[in-house]
């Protein structure tokens, strides 16, 4: 039986759409006014497409070299995750024996743990050892990430028969070779899950960097987003231009993997 | 591969390290301090029970806790009944399905601190812009009081998390057996009847894993709270995890945040099981 065509649901489809949208174009069109501008008027059009506030954003976030250090800790973070994970997954799905057992479900449990609840003692006892910077942050989304991304990654390896790995051994492969050439290769699809959920975490998050390199120079996109915010003054025009090039990147990335991201996101939740 | 080879705890090495170090010495050590007068720096003395019997006695903390439940309370209904009705909707006769997809679900992908900011703009300016064109009094000051704070929260998790369900809720649809739908509709079954009897029972199980998302994913929210409300007016619409985070970082009373960070895990961890055990009776059902 063929789809009819619901040319009413397509239409309710179409202004809800809209409606979602709405919040972004807002955004957009309003990071083209003045100051005076927005304080009169935030429906119409700007008067002049003028990109002054970009440029004013542009360098007061100093945004290419906040860009490039939210990149540097995504890219070095999830890279991190994607191979240990996948490493220890590997052992304790190889390893049947009750201590693989109870490390799975440490690793498991500890999802249960939400971050404010671990957030001062980790803190202060980093703090101790002088790792407040971007190697300690990289280290604690490694931690934090580590569970998520074994539990997924340990219930792709079950899938895989074990015959693989005898027959690479029978040829003459060590463990590493096994697990390098013959088996990551394998959980390429769990491989893009691990990294699209851990990229939208890592690149998104706020708290945690905010705790561990506020410094000037170090800082992530997110930290940045309250440059424009002062206490008693708020500049929209300027925010609203720094909120946009913030979405830029998230957009592009969007555009080019649209697909792996609503699968690895779906996989994610629902397994 | 066995647990006494060398390799094995190569393997592992890595990961055991990072989590030790950054969840489950935090976590002890965290439970310890919350027993005690813990500053940052010293442990100072051992007062048994003394933070936990305060906390129930500080009005700020369940101030925060009571209206954290009732804005996840109030997410989770809404935000399940957006989200299963947009994947209905995108799962129905529309040409458009994939666009409808990408669009509803987009905010997920941007940072709750950069979508708070955005809907600040929103409800204070452009909320005020349409009041005074349309002389509707009520769209005037949006933020600046607790239900508007409320409702505002509540619209923006709603407007970031139903594309997030919507993609779960597509999942479990797309699962379903077309047949019987087919078989329903030739036998005269009404669009009610037929989501009553065979979609609805079908797609249950997704309920309960995005109640249960949804409700933690609420409870535990910060970022949002932080950039569109910041707690005010006069902290009164503070959710738990900034309270505890203003406990420990504003009032340098560590110690005392600490046994409210504990309190905060039992209640998560308690949704969590929850959930855990519902999964698993389902699937002895099943």
């Amino acid at each position: 039986m063929k789809k009819k065509w619901d040319i009413k649901l397509e239409v309710l489809g179409g202004l809800l759409a809209l409606l979602w949208l709405v919040p972004f174009y807002l955004m957009f069109v309003n990071s083209f006014k003045s100051k005076k501008e927005i304080f009169m008027d935030t429906i119409s059009l700007p008067e002049a497409w003028s990109f002054d506030n970009y440029i004013t954003a542009f360098e007061e976030l100093d945004f290419m070299r906040t860009l490039f250090n939210s990149l540097l800790i995504t890219i070095i973070s999830v890279v991190l995750i994607i191979f240990f994970s996948a490493m220890a997954a590997y052992a304790l799905s190889r390893a049947k024996s009750r201590l693989s057992t109870v490390l799975f479900f440490t690793f498991v449990a500890a999802m249960l743990i939400p971050f404010q609840s671990v957030m001062i003692p980790l803190v202060t006892v980093f703090g101790q050892f002088e790792m407040l910077n971007r190697g300690g942050l990289i280290f604690m989304y490694l931690g934090f990430g580590a569970s998520l991304s074994i539990f997924l990654y340990h219930g792709a390896l079950n899938n895989i028969p074990r015959s693989l790995d005898e027959a690479a051994t029978i040829d003459g492969a060590n463990r590493w070779q096994v697990f390098w050439h013959i088996i990551f290769p394998v959980l390429k699809p769990i491989t893009v899950t691990v990294a699209i959920l851990n990229i939208i975490w890592i690149w998104n998050d706020y708290l945690l960097p905010s705790l561990v390199i506020n410094t000037p120079g170090s800082e992530t996109i997110p930290l940045k987003m309250f440059f424009f915010f002062g206490e008693y003054t708020k500049q929209w025009h300027l925010a609203l231009a720094g909120l946009t090039l913030a979405i830029v990147p998230v957009i592009i990335f969007y555009f080019f993997a649209q697909r792996e991201i609503i699968k690895g996101v779906s996989d994610g939740a629902v397994k | 591969m066995r647990t006494k080879d060398l390799s094995y705890w190569l393997f592992l090495a890595p990961v055991l390290l990072a989590l030790t170090l950054v969840v489950i010495v935090p976590m002890l050590l965290g439970v310890y301090y919350s027993f005690t007068t813990w500053n940052g720096i010293n442990t100072g003395e051992f007062v048994g029970f003394q933070n936990y019997i305060n906390l129930f006695k500080d009005e700020r903390f369940l101030d925060s806790l009571w209206f954290t439940t009732k804005f996840s309370i109030v997410s989770v209904i809404l935000i399940n009944i957006i989200g299963l009705s947009l994947a209905l909707l995108v799962t129905g006769r529309v040409r458009s399905s994939k666009l409808l997809r990408t669009t509803f679900f987009m905010p997920n992908l941007i940072g709750g601190l950069i979508l708070g900011f955005i809907w600040q703009f929103i409800f204070i300016k452009v909320f005020a812009s349409i009041g005074e064109i349309i002389g509707m009094e009520s769209l005037q000051g949006w933020l600046s009081t607790t239900d508007t704070g409320f409702w505002g929260l509540v619209i923006l998790m709603s407007w970031q998390m139903a594309g997030y369900i919507m993609v779960i809720y597509i999942a479990y649809l797309e699962g379903m057996p077309k047949e019987l739908l087919e078989v329903s509709e030739i036998d005269g079954a009404s669009t009610f009847q037929r989501f009553r009897y065979i979609i609805f029972p079908l797609v249950a199980p997704a309920f309960t894993v995005s109640m249960f998302l949804t409700l933690s994913n609420s409870f535990k929210l910060y970022d949002q709270n932080l950039s569109l409300t910041g707690g005010g007016p006069y902290n009164s619409t503070e959710m738990v995890a900034m309270e505890i985070f203003k406990t420990a970082f504003t009032q340098n009373d560590f110690a005392y945040a600490q046994a409210k960070a504990v309190i905060f895990f039992v209640i998560v961890a308690i949704i969590a099981l929850v959930q855990v055990y519902l999964n698993k009776r389902k699937e002895v059902e099943m």
